[in-house]
């Protein structure tokens, strides 16, 4: 009824016969994240990252055009809403790649946060069926929206070449500020994540809350208009640093607000910490409770 | 290396079913609990965290598995069984990792696979090739281990033609297939089988069963959970019973079926009602039994198998009969028969009393399975009086011990011992 299979290679036979030890236990406290278990589960990790790209455009005509739209279009109406109309200030270029300079890292963060939220309510069926570390369902929307995210960047330069535009020395510390985006997004994930699998409404919060959250950076407006000794309260949100980091780094609007960086990246990083020990605590119950 | 492959130390695991109202759906709710009554809070989080002997008594607490200790060694095929709710699947959950124990400790050596997973992770969208891989990666496969088991895994599924096309054009048949294939192909040192939950028609069962006999084989471990008695005590030496989460008989499969069956034997081995005088005739009771095997409802296949009933008519009629299916587990009718179906005269008016009367299924007839009889009562191809549906249920077991994993259950419902004629010579000479 089965048909042989033909014989392994050694190295796999090997590979299956290492057959390590694990243990199951209740445990108990606070556990920081399991580096080594997320390296050896690196496959399926690279699998999920590559699916979601896979299906996000699977059966849609304009495919990965989509990663444009969202920005150039909330660049066009946020040009003639807040450029035109309400004529805000954009320091001195093009209203369209100033906003635009600060959609493609907000898109990311917003899209990245939605989904990294939303995921492990999602992924319900293989948690509550299969073992592997949970950190990878909230994490690969994380990465997988890079890609997204660098195609975006490729048409800012596009639109840094039409308008004249150089970048400053800064833009070498882009991937600091990607980075940074990234940790944010991900901590927030971590959280919004874990409290999902508890409290559905967490879900349907976090659009709303994404969407508030995007006035309270300095998307349609310069960190400028902030008034002076507000300005830090501002940066708690570590968007505001990445946001005016970019624009500094590629459209030298301004200087490098590396105030606003600096906490930013504190918040990030206690969020993100703190999001990993939440997540790690709550996920014992995940499976019960999803 | 040890030779023990699965070792399981007191291991409890509760559930709270009280959670839902507690711990409230919705955060607004948990808030508003939260800002209403502190002091309540404090004392439910204080019960949720603590382990001391009372904590067992409450209402909303359930523990699946209350202080399971067994060992399992290299090779094994140990058989899982219980009634429904009695902790089987918690059991195989906490050993692959998807849940954590409550108290206690284990560990597993090897590679924990299970066919409760098959096709988790499967997505619609992409291709059965795609799916191939990502399915894998899911059971915990390594990209290379796939692709070099991956012309094996497409071969096994049968599905080569459309290996490129996305899965949710495929056929539930195809996609189970491919599914199936990938598990299969995981070749995990240590099986957990489900067969609770095992979906798909009866050949996909059978195919989960034929390649737990292939891992057995090869001297791997099998951990089996399964209502088919017929099935433990052929694949499994030893079986563990659980009853309310407590692990009440460990050892040969015999004995624990055995156990098991005696005390499952009350449900629905008999029937009783009262009579219902508002109709004309009405079941009161119905029982089934076997020859020499009052007090059980599993029968040796070859033993003959009696319904006996009593009804009552409680007004004279005519143009009535007693009519009774015998039914599989998964719903086919296996027969249907009627005490007037032999002798017509029995149409004739039948006077108010109570009666007994029974028939009986020749041994020999009826293949190894699970069988449930519905009596009813009324006129032909009319209207009945009665329906009493599932009423009696009973087992047929093989339990001569024939050679295992190469005798399967024969397909079908139906088992007969015919004898085959060759016509023009005997090949065995």
């Amino acid at each position: 009824m089965f048909t042989k299979k033909e014989s392994v290679s050694d190295e796999l036979k090997l590979a299956r016969a290492s057959g390590k030890t694990t243990v199951f236990e209740a445990k108990s406290g606070w556990r920081f994240i399991d580096f080594h278990e997320l390296w050896e589960y690196r496959d399926l990790f690279y699998f999920l990252i590559w699916r979601n790209i896979k299906v996000r455009y699977a059966q849609s005509v304009l495919g990965v055009g989509w990663a444009i739209i969202q920005p150039v279009f909330s660049m066009i109406v946020f040009t003639i809403v807040f450029g035109k109309l309400a004529k805000i200030g954009s320091e001195g270029v093009p209203y369209a790649i100033f906003s635009y300079a600060a959609l493609v890292p907000w898109t990311y963060f917003s899209n990245a946060l939605t989904q990294s939220g939303a995921s492990l309510v999602g992924a319900s069926g293989m948690i509550s069926k299969v073992y592997f570390p949970r950190l990878i369902i909230p994490m690969s929307p994380v990465l997988d929206k890079l890609v997204d995210f660098g195609i975006s960047l490729i048409l800012l330069v596009g639109l840094m070449i039409w308008f004249k535009i150089a970048p400053t020395i800064w833009v070498l510390t882009l991937p600091l500020l990607i980075l940074l985006m990234m940790l944010t997004a991900a901590g927030l994930g971590m959280w919004l994540t874990a409290l999902a699998v508890q409290y559905r409404d967490v879900n349907y919060g976090m659009k709303f809350a994404v969407q508030l959250l995007m006035y309270a950076s300095p998307v349609v407006y310069p960190a400028s208009l902030v008034p002076g000794q507000y300005r830090l309260l501002f940066g708690i949100n570590p968007m505001a640093g990445v946001i005016e980091g970019f624009r500094a780094a590629l459209i030298g609007t301004r200087p490098m607000p590396w105030d606003l960086i600096a906490v930013g990246s504190v918040t990030a990083l206690v969020v993100a910490v703190s999001g990993a020990f939440y997540f790690r605590r709550t996920e014992r119950i995940f499976a019960d409770v999803v | 290396m040890s030779d023990i492959a699965v070792r399981v130390e007191n291991v409890s695991k509760r559930y709270r079913i009280g959670m839902k109202n507690e711990m409230h759906d919705s955060f607004v709710g948990a808030m508003v609990d939260f800002v209403k009554g502190p002091l309540t809070n404090l004392k439910r989080l204080r019960k949720l965290s603590s382990f001391d002997q009372h904590s067992d008594d409450c209402d909303d607490i359930i523990w699946a598995l209350r202080d399971v200790s067994f060992e399992v060694k290299r090779g094994e095929v140990v058989g899982i069984i219980g009634n429904n709710g009695s902790g089987k699947s918690t059991l195989l959950k906490i050993i692959s990792r998807v849940t954590e124990p409550t108290k206690g400790r284990g560990e597993t050596n090897g590679r924990v696979g299970s066919l409760l997973e098959v096709g988790t992770g499967f997505h619609p969208e992409l291709t059965g090739r795609e799916n191939i891989y990502l399915n894998g990666a899911v059971l915990g496969m390594k990209k290379m281990e796939i692709a070099h088991k991956f012309d094996a895994i497409v071969d096994f599924s049968g599905v080569e033609k459309f290996i490129d096309t996305p899965v949710k054009r495929y056929s539930s048949g195809m996609y189970v297939r491919l599914a199936f294939a990938v598990a299969a192909h995981l070749e995990p040192e240590i099986l957990l089988v489900d067969e609770v939950l095992a979906v798909g028609d009866a050949a996909f069962q059978k195919k989960c069963l034929g390649k737990m006999g292939d891992v057995a084989k090869d001297g791997r471990t099998v951990l089996f959970v399964s209502h088919n008695m017929g099935a433990i005590s052929r694949l499994c030496d030893r079986s563990l019973l659980l009853h309310r989460g407590g692990l009440v008989k460990d050892g040969p499969s015999i004995e624990a079926v055995s156990e098991y069956l005696e005390a499952n034997t009350k449900i629905k081995q008999t029937f009783s009602q009262l009579a219902d005088d508002s109709l004309p005739f009405s079941l009161m009771d119905a029982e089934v039994f076997s020859e020499g095997k009052k007090g059980n409802n599993s029968f040796p296949r070859h033993k003959a198998i009696t319904v006996r009933m009593r009804y009552k008519v409680a007004r004279k009629m005519s143009s009535v009969h007693v009519y009774s299916n015998i039914i599989t587990a998964d719903g086919t009718v296996v027969l249907g028969t009627g005490d007037a179906d032999v002798d017509q005269s029995k149409f004739g008016p039948r006077k108010p009393g109570v009666y007994v009367c029974q028939y009986q299924i020749p041994g020999n007839m009826l293949n190894e399975g699970d069988y449930t009889v519905s009596i009813s009562i009324g006129v032909p191809y009319q209207r009945n009086f009665q329906e009493n549906h599932g009423i009696l249920a009973f087992t047929v077991m093989d339990i001569e011990p024939v050679e295992k994993f190469v005798h399967r259950r024969r397909a079908g419902v139906v088992w007969l011992n015919i004898p085959w004629d060759y016509l023009n010579g005997n090949p065995f000479s």
